[in-house]
Formats: C-alpha cells, structure tokens, sequence
C-alpha cells in the first residue's frame, strides 16, 4: 500500500508571529521555518504503518516555494521513501491546495493521504476534509488511533466529549491530530541518507489546476492587546479580589 | 438573501452555540434558517424554532446524520445549499470536520473561525494561533464558514419558526461508524463555562491533575482545561485542550494552574473576562495577560485557595 503524506512548511510553532507594519501579513523574513507540527505526526504515522508492513511506500508531498524541499529532507529523514515538491511562491488557499494535491493523486494513486489536521499558520483546519470531497473519498478528521487491515481504515478521532470511531474503505484521507503518536527526531546517519533519497521537483504550472484565489486580504492586524493585571499576595487575597470584581 | 444556520447538538439538546452563530447570520443578514440534522430531531427542533427572528428550522433524520458522519451531512446540506447564499456552522470539531467538505463540494472557499462580520461579504478570522487578525474578502458566489461561537452574543428566545422536515440522503457507502464514547460529566461544558481551571504541565502526573484540579474546579462549579503540555503528556484528555489545536474558550472567569502561557495556550483562552494565574516562575508569560496573578507554587496555593473559597 502506497501512503501520501502531504507536508506543509510553517513558521516554527515556538516562534510567535508578527504583523507587518502595512497590514499586509505577517512578516517572514528571517523567520525559523519548520515542518508543521500536524504534518510531523502524519509522517510518523505512514513510516510507523511501513515499519509493521503495512504500507509499501511512503511519499512525501509539499506545495511551496524552494526551501519547502528542506521540509520535504526532513521528512525523507524521518523515514518517508521519496519526496515531491509541487513548487511556487504564491500562498495558495485550502481549496487551491486540495486541487493541486489531487492532481498529484492522480498521478501516484495512493491508497492512503496521511495529513495534519491543521497547519499552524493559517489554522484553517481545512485541506484534508476538501481533497476528500473533490476526489469523493471517505474522511477521517482528527485521528487519535489508525488501524489499516483488509482495504479498511479503523480510525478513533477525537470528538468534542470523547472519541468516535469510524471505519472508512480506502482509499482514504486521514487527518492527524496532536495525541496520534510521538514524532521521532531524525538521527544524524537519516539526515545524512535523506540526502541521497530522490525529491523531484515540479512547476505548480505544470499541473494545470486552477489556483486562483477565492478571498482577497483586506488587511491582517494585531489582535487587541491585554494587559497584565496586578500580584496578589495571597490565596485569601485573591478570593477577596475576585469577589470585589464580581466573578466569584 | 439567505443564510442557513448549521445547528449544534447532541440529538436531545440544541447547543447554546447555534444562538450564537444565529447572531452572526443576523449581522450578515437576510432569511436566517436553522438546519437540524440527526436522530429525534423533535425536541431539537422545538428548541431552535424558538430562537427570535429565524424564518423556518429544517429537520432531517437518518442514523449516519446523528453520527455527524461528515459524508451523510456534506450530501444533505449540499442538497440544500441552492436555496442559500451562506452556510454557516458552529467551529466545533464537528463542525470543522464536516463544513470543509460542504465547501469543497460547492468549489468555494471556506472562511474559517470567523470572529467578526465585516460586511455581507467581508469578515475577520484569527491566522497564527490568534497572533494576527486577518480580514477577507470572498468572491464566491456562495459562501461557507466556521464561526467561532465565544466571538458571538447568542441570539435571544422569543421566536416561533416554522418546522418542516427535509428527505435525509442515502447512508453513506464508504463510512461506517463503529462507536462513539463520550464522557459523562457533571461539570459544565468547557466550550459553554462560565468558570474554566485549566491546569499545566507542571502537575507532573494524570493522578496530580485529577487530585488538584478537578476538586478546584468542582468547589467552583467550572468546567476543566488543561494546556496543551498537560495533554501531550498523558496528564488530561485531549478533549480538555485549551489553545490553538483545541479548544477556544472564553469563560467569565479563567484559572490557569501550573501553566507557563505558551503562545498556543494563550491564543485559546485570551479573550476570558478575567484571568487568573497561579504560577511558581515569576516571569511566565502567563503574568502578562492575566488580571491577577498569584506567584507561588499551586502545591500550596491550590489548598489556600480551596480553603479560602470555604
């Protein structure tokens, strides 16, 4: 079974984000990029579903500019086979993105698209759920468990509440959320075959999707600011404090 | 003009968070209809056509659309979607799993989390676990959005719809669902609270979370949260997560335990009335949105507090 992993470049998530000054977005520039926390999972998942034997070959895929191929290495390193990176410099929009990923579906016919949930830039939480509408797949969003036997996915993802679990014919998306597994570090002697795995790279032109935006940004601000209040002294304190302000 | 609420509910109680994504389709405009999709849609019904100035509430039943299978709602509310120029859904993570889906198969844009109606056709959302906010523009014909139930008054009572069944869709063919189990608790909802203690990574341990936290919470009557540390680790379930990968809460009253205030916790609970913070490190983040801060080590506040609450 042939898994596709989709892997998004993103501000680093220890690094807090900052509005431009012209309202324009967020400023980038010399700003640690790494692989989307969601997207880390994912690819452990499909290396982990190899491991067992399940899967027969993990893909890694990213949409983005050049330096999304260091995401792509990461990945490589991480365990997955080979790499694809559809590139450009426009920021496409979730749908664009769910367009250009099927059209490279098309292409490799996975049984299996592993993703993040949500990347940590735009949170839109989105991408998954379109891919499998446009390619008229089964979803399972959130997932905090993936059990792949006989064509099926077994998948629990997390509900608001508890958990539900639901089984979907493959070929599938599968959408990772944070408790799904622990991301391994990629060890030195991986970093250094990751090196030697194949990454092809190919013009978002190429492809023939329309990625033309749905949704013009007027302008990207500063949230309101809150402002550090006051230290009480004590537990008594604060109990008498909070009844003055009238929550208690 | 037409908008078409997407109701939040448990097949038995209609969710405050409908009242309050019924107020941002009043800010957009135009018919306002209430979509009830599930089992025993009765009593949920009955709820919604309550809520002032909506138009009609729709009813359709099957058993896939009480599972909230994202196929068997996308299938309905796509049926539909002709009548409407807006689809509008709670962002829970029921609605996040199907709204996008609905989007994808109209091939519009979805617009999610929005916080604030602009204009009819602009609106504002939260981007970088809410350290920018970003205004859009649509230029869908038809447009889909997530819309975050704690930036909305809820809508008040006083209404009476009219309710009329629609045929629900055929269950889905590639989408089963094995079971579901849902935690029974006695405390409030976290997302609906009015009182949320939260505690950190600095319990140490699920035993430490439950033996500090829930009996806090409990005395207060809140509903409990935890970082996303706290989850990572094993100490609370993934369903308590307050922040940007869970959930985004804005309670009366928000206590945060042992918890440093990482960028992600913060962008899920900035918007409470008041925050209080109980933290040993000084100079944890968490200090600077919080209205009162206690410096001390929750070991010994956390019974002092229990203590002077009474």
């Amino acid at each position: 079974m042939k898994v596709l992993v989709p892997v998004k470049r993103v501000i680093d998530y220890n690094v807090k984000a900052r509005v431009k000054s012209d309202q324009t977005g967020v400023d980038l520039a010399n700003v640690k990029m790494s692989m989307n926390p969601f997207c880390e999972i994912a690819v452990e998942e499909a290396v982990r579903l190899k491991e067992k034997g399940v899967a027969t070959e993990v893909v890694a895929v990213s949409v983005g500019p050049t330096q999304a191929q260091e995401t792509l290495r990461t990945a490589l390193a991480m365990g997955a086979d080979r790499a694809i990176l559809i590139q450009t410099d426009q920021d496409l929009e979730p749908l664009a993105v769910a367009k250009v990923l099927k059209a490279v579906i098309g292409e490799e016919s996975p049984e299996l698209v592993l993703m993040g949930k949500q990347a940590i830039d735009g949170d839109n939480n989105a991408v998954g759920q379109m891919l499998a509408a446009i390619l008229d797949w089964p979803q399972a969003t959130f997932a905090s468990a993936v059990e792949v036997a006989g064509g099926k996915a077994k998948v629990t993802r997390e509900v608001d509440g508890g958990l539900q679990t639901i089984e979907v014919n493959l070929p599938a998306v599968v959408t990772a959320d944070l408790r799904l597994n622990e991301p391994r570090y990629a060890s030195l002697p991986n970093i250094m075959k990751a090196k030697k795995k194949p990454l092809d790279v190919k013009e978002l032109g190429s492809l023939g999707v329309d990625t033309a935006p749905r949704l013009k940004v007027v302008k990207v601000t500063e949230p309101p600011k809150r402002s550090a209040g006051i230290k009480v002294e004590s537990a008594a304190d604060l109990v008498s404090n909070l009844k003055t302000a009238g929550v208690l | 003009m037409a908008v078409l609420v997407i109701a939040d509910h448990d097949n038995a109680t209609l969710k405050d968070n409908t009242h309050k994504v019924v107020t941002a389709a009043q800010a957009i405009g135009g018919d306002v209809d209430i979509l009830v999709a599930g089992t025993n849609t009765a009593a949920v019904a009955a709820q919604a056509a309550k809520i002032a100035g909506v138009r009609k509430v729709l009813t359709a039943e099957s058993a896939e659309l009480g599972q909230g299978l994202a196929e068997a709602v996308t299938d309905l509310v796509v049926g539909l979607a002709g009548g409407y120029d807006y689809i509008l859904t709670p962002a829970t993570s029921q609605g996040k799993n199907f709204s996008p889906r609905i989007a994808a198969k109209l091939d519009v844009a979805q617009i999610s989390d929005v916080t604030e109606v602009v204009s009819a056709d602009t609106f504002t959302h939260p981007i970088y676990a809410g350290n920018a906010m970003e205004t859009v523009q649509s230029s869908d014909a038809k447009k889909v959005m997530t819309v975050r139930p704690t930036a909305f008054k809820a809508a008040a009572e006083g209404g009476s719809a009219a309710i009329e069944s629609v045929a629900a869709p055929a269950a889905p063919a590639k989408t089963h669902f094995v079971e579901q189990k849902i935690v029974k608790s006695a405390r409030p909802e976290l997302g609906a609270a009015k009182i949320v203690v939260s505690g950190g990574r600095a319990m140490g341990s699920a035993e430490e979370f439950q033996k500090v936290i829930e009996p806090l919470a409990d005395k207060l009557g809140a509903a409990v949260g935890a970082s996303r540390a706290a989850v990572d680790a094993g100490y609370a379930p993934n369903d308590y997560q307050v922040g940007q990968t869970g959930k985004v809460v804005a309670p009366e009253l928000y206590v945060a335990i042992g918890i440093s205030g990482a960028i992600q916790h913060l962008a899920g609970m900035k918007d409470s009335k008041v925050i209080v913070a109980i933290n040993k490190d000084p100079d944890a983040p968490i200090f600077q949105v919080a209205d009162y801060g206690l410096v001390a080590d929750y070991k010994a506040a956390v019974p002092e507090l229990m203590t002077a609450l009474g």
